[in-house]
C-alpha cells in the first residue's frame, strides 16, 4: 500500500538513505528525530523543498567544507591546497588574481601590481600543472571562481587533468561561469553581454555531453549582496539569472532537464541571522516552483536548488579584527540552519588582506565546531514551523516574485532578455548602488550598529594582526615563468591554434570548447586566447553612473 | 567655494560599491563629484583630473595594488605639472601607511571610515593645497 501522508512518504525516503556513523542525541542523551513537524506538513526532500533538498539532510552527509584559496604563483597556491586537504577540507576552491579574472597575461601592462595579489595567477597550461600538482582530481571536487574567461579556464583544466591521466568525464566540480552577475555586481567583465552569453552557452553544452559530474554554472548571489543589494534583491536577481541560463540552454537545443540539474547556486550569509535562513528556504521553494510550473521541468533534480554559502566579506571590520571570528560563526550557522550543501567561512583578517594561514585555519575550525560540537546537524530544518521564520520566508518569496515580474517585463516575458536588458540599461547596477547607499547612511547616522566601527570602539588601537604579505617578487617570478613558456613552445602550433579559435568564434553556431582545449594544449596563453576572442566579440565598456 | 572631487578606479579592481557610496556621501556634503568609471590607468586619471579642474583625486583600491598604482597616479599628475592632491580609500593595511605618505598620498581612509571623517579630511587636504 502506498504511503499517504507527507510524513509517511518522508519516512520511506529517509529509511532508504544511509546515515553517518554518529549518535543523534542531545548532549544530555535525549534521542532526536531527523526532523520535526505535523504529519501533513512539508518534509525535507519533498517538493517544493522549502525544508531542504534531501530527506536525511546532514544525517547522511555534512556540507562540504570548501575553503576558497589562491594567491601568488600556482606553486604557492598548490601548497595552500595541500594544507587545506590535510586540515580536513574536502573540496578545493580556486581564487584567481585580477589579471586572470580579466583574461590578461601577467606581463600585460594593465596587470602591473595585481599579479598574484587577490588570487593565483594562471597564464597557461604550465601554471595549471603546478596548481594541481600531486592532487588527484578524480577524488576531490574542484571549484573555479572565474567568469569572463571561464571557458578558457575550463579548457586549461580539462587539458591538465587529461594530461595527468584523469579523463574529463571523471572530473567533478564547478565553474562559476555566471557572467550576468559580473555586469550587475562584480564588474569583472570583458566582452559585451551577448557575446559572453555565447561562451556560457558553449560551456553548458560541452559539459552537458562530456562532463557528467560537472556543474556548468554556479549562479551567484554572493557578489550581488557584497556589492550592496538587500537580501530580497540577492535572492531575486540570482534566481532570475538562473532562469536566464535555463532559457539560454534551451536556445542551444538543450532541454530544461538537461541543464537545470547542472546549475548550482551560491549565496551570501550576512549578519541578519533569521533573514538569511529565510532567504535560503525561499530560494529553494521559488526555484522548484519556477522550474516545474514555468519551465515544465519533470526531473526532480531540476527542481532541487543546491547551494554553496560564503559568509559576508562586507560584514567584516578592520577594527578589532579578532571579533570577526564571532561574526563569521553566526553567519556560518545561518548557512547550516538554512541547509547549505557547502560552506566557506571567511577569515578574521579579510578586511585587511588575503587570509593568513592561521586565520584560514581558524575559519575552517569554526565550521568544524558547528559540524561536530553543536549537534545542530542532527535535525533537518530546525526552524521550520517557527511562525517568525515561516513568515519571513513567505515575505522574501513575495518580494522576489515582484522583482521577477519587473525583469520579465523588460524582456517581454523572457527572463533571458530581461536580464540582459536590465544590465544594458543599468537597472540592476542602479538598484544595488541605491541599496548600498541606504545601508551606509544607516551606519553613518547611527541607526545601525557595527561593533568596533560606530560603537564599542575600545580596543581599536590594539596591536595589528600578522597579515599575509604578497610581495612584488611573485609578480616577477610569474612573468619570468610566462616568458619561459613562450620561449619553449612550438610557435607554429600556437599560430594554428589561435587561427582555429578565431575562425570558430566568427561562427556563432560552433561550440568554442574544442578549439579552446586545443589552444590550451598548444600552450597558447590565457591572454592570447582572450585576445583572439576579443577581436571577434569586441569589449564591453560600462557607462559610469553614480 | 564648492570642492570638486574626481573619484576613480585604477587598474583591474572591479569592486565599485565603495566608490559609488562614497561619491554619493560626498555629494550629500555639498561636493561636486566626477566619476570616470572602471579600469582607468594612472595616465587617464591624471588627464581627467586636470581637464575637470578638480581640487582632489580620490582613488578607491581594494585589490592590494595600492602601493603600486596610487604612487603612479601622483607621479602622472606631477609630471603634467599638477599639484592636485590624491587621497585613497579602501583596504590599506596600517603597515603601508608610511609608504603611502612617502609616495605623496595626502590621506588614506580605511574600512569603516565615516562620511564625516572623509569629508573633513578632504576639506583639510584641499585647504592645505590652497
Amino acid at each position: 500500500m502506498p504511503a499517504t501522508s507527507p510524513f509517511e512518504r518522508w519516512r520511506v525516503a529517509y529509511d532508504a538513505s544511509t546515515t553517518r556513523d554518529a549518535t543523534f542525541t542531545t548532549m544530555s542523551g535525549i534521542t532526536l528525530e531527523p526532523v520535526y513537524g505535523p504529519d501533513d506538513a512539508e518534509f525535507p526532500g519533498q517538493y517544493p523543498y522549502t525544508r531542504g533538498v534531501h530527506a536525511s539532510m546532514y544525517r547522511s552527509r555534512l556540507w562540504t567544507m570548501r575553503m576558497f584559496a589562491g594567491f601568488g604563483t600556482a606553486v604557492d597556491t598548490n601548497k595552500r591546497f595541500k594544507d587545506i586537504i590535510a586540515a580536513g577540507g574536502q573540496g578545493l576552491s580556486t581564487a584567481f588574481d585580477m589579471p586572470t579574472l580579466l583574461g590578461l597575461d601577467s606581463d600585460d601592462p594593465m596587470a602591473l601590481g595585481e599579479v598574484g595579489r587577490c588570487g593565483v595567477a594562471i597564464d597557461s597550461l604550465s601554471d595549471m600543472r603546478d596548481l594541481f600538482a600531486d592532487i588527484d582530481l578524480a577524488s576531490i571536487t574542484t571549484s573555479m571562481t572565474i567568469n569572463s574567461p571561464a571557458a578558457v579556464m575550463l579548457a586549461l583544466f580539462v587539458a591538465q587533468a587529461e594530461e595527468s591521466g584523469v579523463p574529463r568525464d571523471q572530473l567533478g566540480g564547478t565553474l562559476q561561469n555566471d557572467i550576468l552577475k559580473e555586469y550587475q555586481a562584480q564588474k569583472e567583465f570583458v566582452f559585451p553581454p551577448r557575446a559572453s552569453m555565447r561562451l556560457v552557452r558553449d560551456t553548458i553544452a560541452f559539459t552537458a555531453t562530456e562532463m557528467p559530474k560537472w556543474n556548468s554554472i554556479s549562479v551567484s548571489g554572493y557578489h550581488i549582496r557584497e556589492a550592496g543589494s538587500t537580501a530580497a534583491e540577492e535572492l531575486a536577481f540570482t534566481l532570475a539569472n538562473g532562469f536566464a541560463y535555463v532559457e539560454l540552454a534551451r536556445s542551444a537545443g538543450l532541454s530544461v532537464d538537461e541543464v537545470a540539474p547542472r546549475l548550482s547556486f551560491f549565496f551570501n550569509a550576512h549578519i541578519d541571522f533569521f533573514e538569511e535562513i529565510a532567504k535560503y528556504r525561499a530560494a529553494r521553494r521559488l526555484w522548484a516552483t519556477w522550474m516545474k510550473d514555468h519551465y515544465a521541468a519533470t526531473n526532480e533534480l531540476s527542481w532541487k536548488l543546491r547551494f554553496h554559502t560564503q559568509t559576508a566579506g562586507v560584514s567584516l571590520t578592520a577594527q578589532q579584527p579578532e571579533v570577526n571570528i564571532a561574526r563569521t560563526a553566526i553567519e556560518a550557522l545561518a548557512g547550516v540552519l538554512g541547509g547549505t550543501q557547502s560552506l566557506h567561512t571567511n577569515s578574521m583578517d579579510e578586511a585587511l588582506a588575503l587570509p593568513s594561514e592561521k586565520a584560514a585555519r581558524i575559519a575552517l575550525r569554526t565550521q568544524q565546531i558547528i559540524a561536530y560540537e553543536t549537534n545542530v546537524v542532527h535535525v533537518a530544518d530546525p526552524l521550520g514551523g517557527s511562525w517568525y521564520v515561516e513568515e519571513l520566508t513567505d515575505e522574501l518569496e513575495r518580494q522576489a516574485e515582484q522583482i521577477f515580474a519587473e525583469i520579465a517585463n523588460f524582456g517581454d516575458g523572457s527572463m533571458l532578455e530581461g536580464c540582459i536588458k536590465g544590465i544594458e540599461e543599468n537597472w540592476f547596477q542602479g538598484r544595488i548602488a541605491d541599496s548600498a547607499y541606504q545601508l551606509e547612511r544607516s551606519f553613518n547616522e547611527g541607526r545601525r550598529t557595527v561593533v568596533g566601527v560606530n560603537d564599542f570602539t575600545e580596543g581599536n588601537n590594539d596591536a595589528d594582526l600578522e597579515i599575509l604579505r604578497i610581495t612584488n617578487e611573485d609578480e616577477r617570478k610569474q612573468v619570468q615563468r610566462l616568458n619561459e613558456v613562450k620561449r619553449d613552445r612550438d610557435d607554429g602550433r600556437v599560430a594554428l591554434a589561435i587561427e582555429e579559435l578565431t575562425r570558430d568564434a566568427t561562427d556563432p553556431e560552433v561550440n568554442l570548447m574544442p578549439a579552446l582545449i586545443n589552444a590550451a594544449r598548444a600552450n597558447v596563453t590565457v591572454g592570447e586566447m582572450m585576445g583572439a576572442l576579443e577581436k571577434v566579440f569586441g569589449r564591453h565598456i560600462e557607462v559610469p553612473t553614480l | 567655494m564648492t570642492v570638486r572631487v574626481l573619484v576613480a578606479k585604477v587598474g583591474l579592481d572591479g569592486h565599485d560599491r565603495g566608490i559609488k557610496v562614497v561619491a554619493r556621501l560626498l555629494r550629500d556634503a555639498g561636493m561636486e563629484v566626477v566619476y570616470t568609471g572602471l579600469f582607468q590607468t594612472p595616465e587617464t586619471v591624471a588627464i581627467a583630473a586636470i581637464q575637470e579642474d578638480v581640487d582632489v583625486v580620490g582613488l578607491s583600491m581594494l585589490s592590494g595594488a595600492h602601493l603600486t598604482l596610487a604612487p603612479l597616479v601622483v607621479a602622472a599628475l606631477r609630471s603634467k605639472g599638477s599639484d592636485i592632491p590624491v587621497v585613497v580609500g579602501g583596504i590599506v593595511p596600517n603597515n603601508d601607511l608610511d609608504d603611502m605618505k612617502a609616495a605623496g598620498i595626502a590621506a588614506v581612509f580605511g574600512p569603516g571610515a565615516s562620511a564625516l571623517e572623509m569629508v573633513e579630511s578632504i576639506n583639510a587636504v584641499v585647504r592645505a593645497r590652497a
